[in-house]
């Protein structure tokens, strides 16, 4: 328990820094922004509390907003997408009930489920976000645009991460 | 009470996201300028009709005022009509025909939008590109100048208020016929200040201050208001006057846009000479 809790503040730290250190500065285009940090919401055990997952991607989320002066566009995306990962988990399940204790992980799911997971999961955050900056619906298909190619970039980084970080 | 805790113990967890969710919202609008703008924007379309039913009534509660002004406007008219001089050279052929010709035309409008408050202010009308008006017609009150139109819509027309400092317009001394331009300082909605006159005339208190004609947009003679000081401690060349403007910006109401017919001739006249 100790222990997961000093692994889950260590990657916190590591994706904000990660974040606002690295891949804000990446602008690929006007249009690939990937944001990584979400990886932290994904990756949460699974028997975390529902509404401790809607707290954490508060602040998790004005945390990044106060790096990128953007109060609240990152913590209400990150809270819509802390919202939808419990409905999303029960809708994509392949057992019949999670084990307790366990994270969300490629080696224990598959790729497969993986990769579902983490695409929708990426594109509700990313056309929240852009939603939000774009704050109108004229533009839509431009929001739509930067969805799906920052959803691209990010899912890629998120996959990565896996065979990268927890190597076996 | 206990369905109540019931009800917020099965549904926790969308309440909170809705809780937090709103939060969130909140600050982005709070804090970004961009969403703020344009948040206010799009209530602005209902604020816009909301204007409207606040000026209707407005207008009805100040009639009284408006008769009185328009009674003034009339008579102002009248003792300028034909009919109000005498016929003196009897035996001349009348031919108001073929000697004038109507270089103006005058379009009723409300404003239904309007500050004074601000560093340039502007004014919103009730009638539009469907009703005539178009960019650059001068908007006057019947009692004095108001501004310039500076956009247009089908059904709306935004009008720079004389009270704006980008504006500024070519006046003349009534008495003298020196003319100058006058342009609005930012402090006092009720003064205006005449500058560019030269500085061997003698001016007095009261004296009228009108537009000039030389602009395209303007006709002569538009009343602006009457001067209220001069200051000459500046030295040089020219004098600055502060003239008391005619028009009650607080209260206006009632204004008429102005079709110079010729304007277009005159301006093509005007660029070929500048070139």
């Amino acid at each position: 328990m100790i222990k997961t809790l000093q692994q889950n503040i260590f990657l916190f730290i590591l994706l904000v820094l990660l974040q606002v250190g690295v891949l804000n500065n990446i602008q690929l285009g006007s249009y690939l922004n990937p944001y990584m940090y979400v990886l932290f919401i994904l990756l949460l055990p699974i028997n975390t509390p529902n509404w401790l997952v809607l707290v954490v991607s508060f602040i998790l989320g004005l945390i990044i907003d106060m790096f990128a002066d953007t109060i609240g566009m990152h913590a209400s995306a990150t809270v819509f997408m802390g919202f939808l990962r419990p409905l999303v988990l029960q809708a994509i399940t392949n057992r019949d009930n999670y084990d307790s204790g366990t994270s969300p992980r490629i080696h224990y799911f598959g790729f497969f489920w993986f990769l579902k997971y983490t695409l929708v999961l990426v594109f509700s955050h990313h056309l929240f976000l852009f939603t939000v900056e774009m704050f109108n619906f004229h533009s839509f298909h431009l929001v739509l645009w930067r969805t799906v190619l920052s959803t691209l970039f990010t899912s890629l980084l998120v996959i990565l991460s896996q065979y990268v970080i927890y190597r076996k | 009470m206990r369905s109540l805790l019931h009800f917020i113990h099965t549904y926790h967890f969308i309440i909170l996201f809705i809780l937090i969710e709103f939060l969130s919202i909140a600050l982005v609008i709070q804090y970004n300028d961009y969403q703020r703008a344009a948040f206010l924007n799009s209530s602005n379309r209902l604020a816009g009709g909301v204007y409207k039913k606040f000026s209707t009534v407005n207008n009805y509660l100040s009639l009284k005022e408006k008769n009185q002004e328009l009674l003034n406007a009339l008579a102002v008219s009248k003792n300028h009509s034909f009919n109000a001089f005498k016929q003196n050279a009897i035996g001349v052929a009348d031919v108001m025909d073929s000697v004038y010709v109507q270089q103006y035309q005058f379009i009723p409008a409300n404003i239904i939008n309007n500050s004074v408050q601000k560093q340039n202010n502007y004014l919103t009308l009730n009638i539009g590109k469907k009703q005539g008006v178009d960019k650059g017609m001068a908007v006057v009150a019947p009692n004095g100048v108001v501004g310039v139109v500076k956009d247009v819509s089908a059904n709306f027309a935004s009008v720079i208020s004389l009270l704006n400092q980008n504006l500024r317009i070519s006046a003349m001394l009534k008495e003298s016929g020196y003319f100058g331009s006058i342009n609005w300082d930012g402090t006092n909605y009720r003064y205006i200040t005449f500058s560019d006159l030269p500085n061997h005339i003698t001016i007095h208190r009261g004296d009228t201050v009108i537009t000039s004609g030389y602009s395209a947009m303007f006709p002569k003679g538009e009343l602006v208001g009457v001067v209220d000081t001069v200051d000459q401690s500046q030295g040089g060349e020219f004098i600055q006057v502060r003239v008391k403007l005619a028009v009650d910006f607080k209260k206006v109401k009632n204004v008429m846009v102005v079709k110079n017919l010729f304007q277009s001739e005159q301006l093509m006249l005007e660029e070929s000479v500048h070139d």
